[in-house]
C-alpha cells in the first residue's frame, strides 16, 4: 500500500528559511531545540555550511545530523556518527567560549528581544502558569548568537510590554550593567509560521525580512504586539529547491515536521 | 579500612530537617529515585534542594518536604512540564532560587573551590538577577560589572551510579555524569545509591578507572539499590520507563492523586516497589531513549 505523504510545503520551507542562519557562523556549535530549529540546524550542516558542529542531543558531536524520529523504517539500524565526547558540562565550555548559535522556542518575545520560558503572570512569586524555569536562557542570550523559531505567530507569543520574566536578555538598554553595550548581545532571525524578521530595523528595531506566501505585510502587523520595521517591498520567503527537499526526506522520513507548525 | 555501605534508611538517618540537598542527574536521567522515596518516607522536612530537577523535585514538592528550591529547569524532558512542581510554584508557597543552569554549575563549582563566588556574564540583563537576588561585582582587571554568583556549600548531596565498592569508588558508564562530580565535591556527605555493588579490583583496568569521576573521600556513604534510578533511566542498564512517568503525570490532574501514586509507589519496600513496577528484569529492559 502506498503511504500517503503528509503536506509539508509550508514547514518545509520555514525550515530551509531557518537554515539561513548559521550560514556565515563558521565552525561553531549548532543547536536547535524542537524539531524545526533541529531540522534547520541539520539542514544548514549538511547543505549550506559544513563546518557546522551538531550534537546527537544526548552527550556526543556527531559527523553528520543525527535524523529526527524513532529508530523504524529507514531509520531502523541507524547508529549515530560520533566523533568527540560532549557531555552537558562540555556544552558550557562551548557556550561560554561564544562559539555557539542557538535556535530556541520561546514562550513570549517582546520589542528588544527578551525571552521568556519560565512563567507566565504578573507575580513571579505566584506563576498564573509555571513553565520549564530559565534553562539556559540566561547563558546563551550573553555568550553567542541566538535566534527564534515561533510556531504560532501572535500577539501572545510576540507581547506588547516587556516579557513576564526576563529569562533571555535583549537589547534593553535599561538593563545594561556598567561596561556593557548592546553590541554584546547578538540576536539574529526571528522565524515564525508567518514570515522571516530580524532586528536589522532602525535602532534595532524588529524588521520584516520575509513573508511566506498567501502572508501579508498588514497580517504581521496584525499579529505582533509591537511596532515592525517593513519596507516598501518585502521578498518572499523562497521555496525549498529539490536538493533540499531530498535532504529533508532523510533528516526526518518520519514526516514529524508536518505537525511542527501545530497543524 | 572505611566500609560506607549502609541500608537506604540509615543513610537518610543522617540527614536533617531545614538542610540543603543537592540532587544529581538531569531531568528524568540518572536520579537517585530510590534514595528520594525514602526522604518521602522519613519525617525529614524544609529542605532546600538543588537540581536539575525532574520528578525528583516533583515528588518532593507534592509530599512537602521542600522549603526552598534552587533550579534552572523541572521537566520530564518528553513531558516538558513537571505537573507536581507546577503546583507548588503555582501555589505561591514554594521560595525559588532560580538560576540558569551554567549558574548552578558555576555555584556547584564554587562551592568545590571553597571561593565565595565566581564572576561570570551569565544571567546579567535578566529578571535572574534581581528575583533570585545575585549581587553584581566590579573587576580588578576591567572596567565591566559581572555577575558573581555564590557558592551552592550542600549540606547533603544524593546520587546515582551504575557501579560502586563498599569504600566509595563509584562508576558512571552512561554517556554523560551530567553534573554528579560536583554535586559530590560541593557536599558535606555525599550519598550515592549504586545498581551494583562490586569489588575494588572491577575498577583495576584503566578503561574501568576511567569511568570513576570523583575520587572515594568525596562518598560518604554507599547504598546497594538494583533499579535504584527506576523511574529514571541509569544508561547503559536502562532507560526511563515512559509508561510510569505517564501514569504519574496524570496523577496529578486527579483530586488526590499524589496520596494514591503516594501510597502505591512510596508506602512500600523497595523490593515491594519493584514488585509494582513491574519487576527488576522488566526494568532492564527498557529501552534508551532515542533523541
Amino acid at each position: 500500500m502506498a503511504e500517503v505523504k503528509p503536506d509539508t510545503e509550508l514547514v518545509d520551507r520555514v525550515i530551509c528559511a531557518a537554515a539561513q542562519a548559521w550560514k556565515d557562523d563558521g565552525e561553531i556549535l549548532a543547536t536547535g531545540i524542537g524539531i524545526v530549529p533541529r531540522l534547520a540546524a541539520s539542514l544548514c550542516m549538511v547543505s549550506i555550511n559544513r563546518d557546522l558542529m551538531m550534537t546527537d542531543s544526548e552527550a556526543w558531536l556527531v559527523s553528520e545530523p543525527v535524523p529526527i524520529g524513532p529508530r523504524s523504517g529507514p531509520l531502523k539500524d541507524y547508529q549515530p556518527r560520533r566523533e568527540t565526547w560532549m557531555g552537558f558540562a562540555r556544552i558550557f565550555d562551548s557556550v561560554w567560549s561564544g562559539k555557539r548559535h542557538a535556535m530556541v522556542g520561546p514562550t513570549q518575545i517582546d520589542r528588544f528581544g527578551q525571552a521568556n520560558i519560565s512563567m507566565i503572570g504578573a507575580d513571579y512569586t505566584k506563576p498564573k502558569s509555571m513553565m520549564l524555569g530559565v534553562r539556559g536562557f540566561p547563558g546563551n542570550s550573553m555568550n553567542h548568537a541566538n535566534s527564534f523559531f515561533v510556531p504560532n505567530h501572535s500577539k501572545k507569543v510576540f507581547v506588547d510590554a516587556e516579557v513576564d520574566m526576563v529569562a533571555a536578555a535583549g537589547y534593553n538598554p535599561a538593563r545594561l550593567e556598567r561596561g556593557w553595550s548592546l553590541d554584546d548581545i547578538d540576536i539574529r532571525l526571528l522565524v515564525t509560521n508567518l514570515c522571516v524578521m530580524d532586528f536589522g530595523g532602525p535602532e534595532r528595531q524588529v524588521r520584516l525580512r520575509s513573508l511566506h506566501p498567501g502572508v501579508s505585510a498588514a497580517q504581521v502587523q496584525e499579529a505582533t504586539g509591537f511596532a515592525i520595521f517593513i519596507a516598501d517591498d518585502v521578498a518572499q520567503t523562497p521555496a525549498p529547491t529539490q536538493a533540499q527537499r531530498d535532504w529533508l526526506a532523510r533528516l526526518d522520513p518520519h514526516f514529524l515536521r508536518a505537525t511542527a507548525l501545530g497543524a | 579500612m572505611a566500609d560506607k555501605l549502609m541500608q537506604a534508611a540509615q543513610a537518610v538517618a543522617h540527614l536533617e530537617d531545614g538542610m540543603t540537598v543537592g540532587i544529581g542527574g538531569w531531568g528524568p536521567r540518572r536520579k537517585p529515585m530510590a534514595l528520594v522515596r525514602e526522604i518521602l518516607r522519613s519525617p525529614l522536612k524544609d529542605l532546600t534542594l538543588v537540581s536539575y530537577g525532574g520528578a525528583d523535585v516533583g515528588m518532593l514538592c507534592a509530599a512537602g518536604k521542600v522549603r526552598k528550591l534552587i533550579f534552572a529547569f523541572v521537566s520530564l524532558d518528553f513531558i516538558p512540564l513537571e505537573p507536581y512542581f507546577r503546583q507548588a510554584r503555582q501555589s505561591g508557597r514554594l521560595e525559588v532560587m532560580e538560576i540558569d543552569e551554567g549558574l548552578m554549575l558555576l555555584g556547584l563549582k564554587a562551592a568545590v573551590m571553597r571561593v565565595p563566588f565566581i564572576p561570570t556574564r551569565v544571567g546579567l540583563g535578566t529578571d535572574v538577577l534581581k528575583n533570585s537576588h545575585l549581587q553584581l561585582v566590579g573587576s580588578p582587571y576591567d572596567d565591566r560589572q559581572w555577575l558573581a554568583m555564590p557558592a551552592l556549600a550542600l549540606d547533603a548531596a544524593l546520587l546515582h551510579v551504575d557501579r560502586a565498592d563498599a569504600r566509595g569508588v563509584c562508576q558512571i558508564r552512561g554517556p554523560d555524569i551530567y553534573m554528579d562530580d560536583l554535586f559530590a565535591g560541593a557536599a558535606r556527605k555525599t550519598i550515592v545509591s549504586c545498581d551494583e555493588l562490586v569489588p575494588t579490583a572491577e575498577f583495576h583496568a584503566p578503561q574501568e578507572a576511567r569511568q570513576v569521576f570523583w575520587d572515594r573521600s568525596c562518598t560518604s556513604a554507599v547504598v546497594h539499590i538494583p533499579c535504584g534510578a527506576h523511574p529514571t533511566s541509569c544508561a547503559p542498564l536502562y532507560g526511563f520507563d515512559v509508561g510510569h512517568f505517564k501514569a504519574y503525570a496524570a496523577s496529578a490532574k486527579e483530586e488526590g492523586g499524589w496520596s494514591g501514586y503516594a501510597e502505591r509507589y512510596v508506602q512500600c519496600s523497595h523490593a515491594q516497589y519493584l514488585d509494582r513496577v513491574g519487576g527488576e528484569a522488566a526494568i532492564r529492559q527498557l529501552p534508551l531513549p532515542v533523541f
